[in-house]
């Protein structure tokens, strides 16, 4: 599979705002910058392929349903961050590898296997009960952010998800 | 192994070594840079890279191995040794 490989400057402007978006929801970059910035040019390229940017260290598919949880930030970066220090990836570590110089290394993968999921998206697939509420709640999978409205922000303000990531919670 | 495409780096012969590996991935990429630092002999391929026909039948051999079909997935000897992820020093013991 080919597609158009990501340019030096894209990868470049893509850090930095990823690092700034990063620092404004009180998450940070990989302080390691080689790593990093090799890591947001598979971003990039996975972009460029699929049309969104899954997580450059799982295998995609190209079907932005089946990939919505790897999409970056992934579902699991924050519970990878409070265990590992990092997220699978590590584009993502927590603020004591900043300021304790830890380390960071390869984690276990915190995604159920295909066969979990494909099990977990049948079992999903019920309406939920209506209560009084005059707005239904929006719950971000990636951070957890909840929101009163008719219908999920296209953005999350917190963490920058899209609003396909958004479940509702109640 | 199968039909898959597999590029062979040759090296020092310590068993068939198998490495299984996303073109995008951090921990990918420090594994194939070990395994040339080690100088052994291996194939490996970015299963991200497959035409898109040959990619089911690429995850379901990383699954015959290790479940969770993910990267990098290293397969000593068809499978007597499976190592999942970057773990450096399993690595240097089971091939150094």
């Amino acid at each position: 599979m080919s597609a158009e490989l990501p340019t030096q400057d894209e990868i470049e402007s893509r850090y930095t705002k990823l690092g700034r978006e990063a620092e404004e929801g009180g998450y940070h970059l990989n302080p390691d910058r080689e790593f990093t910035k090799n890591l947001v040019r598979g971003l990039l390229v996975n972009e460029k392929r699929y049309g969104y940017p899954s997580c450059p260290c799982r295998i995609s598919f190209g079907i932005r349903e089946e990939d919505r949880d790897i999409i970056c930030p992934c579902d699991y970066r924050d519970p990878d961050l409070d265990q590992y220090n990092a997220c699978y990836c590590a584009l993502y570590v927590s603020e004591d590898v900043l300021k304790k110089h830890l380390s960071v290394g390869s984690i276990p993968e915190r995604r159920p296997t295909r066969s979990e999921r494909k099990a977990a998206a049948v079992k999903k697939s019920g309406p939920l009960n209506d209560t009084e509420l005059l707005y239904p709640v929006w719950r971000c999978r990636v951070c957890g952010y909840l929101c009163a409205r008719e219908s999920p922000p296209l953005v999350c303000p917190v963490c920058k998800a899209t609003k396909d990531r958004f479940e509702r919670f109640i | 192994m199968n039909q898959m495409k597999m590029e062979h780096v040759p090296g020092k012969v310590k068993g068939t070594i198998t490495l299984f590996a996303l073109s995008t991935c951090g921990w990918c990429a420090k594994t194939k840079a070990l395994l040339h630092e080690l100088g052994v002999d291996h194939y490996y391929v970015f299963v991200d890279l497959l035409p898109p026909e040959e990619l089911e039948e690429a995850i379901r051999e990383v699954e015959k191995f290790n479940p969770h079909g993910s990267f990098p997935t290293l397969v000593i000897n068809n499978g007597t040794r499976v190592i999942i992820g970057f773990k450096e020093q399993e690595i240097r013991e089971a091939l150094g």
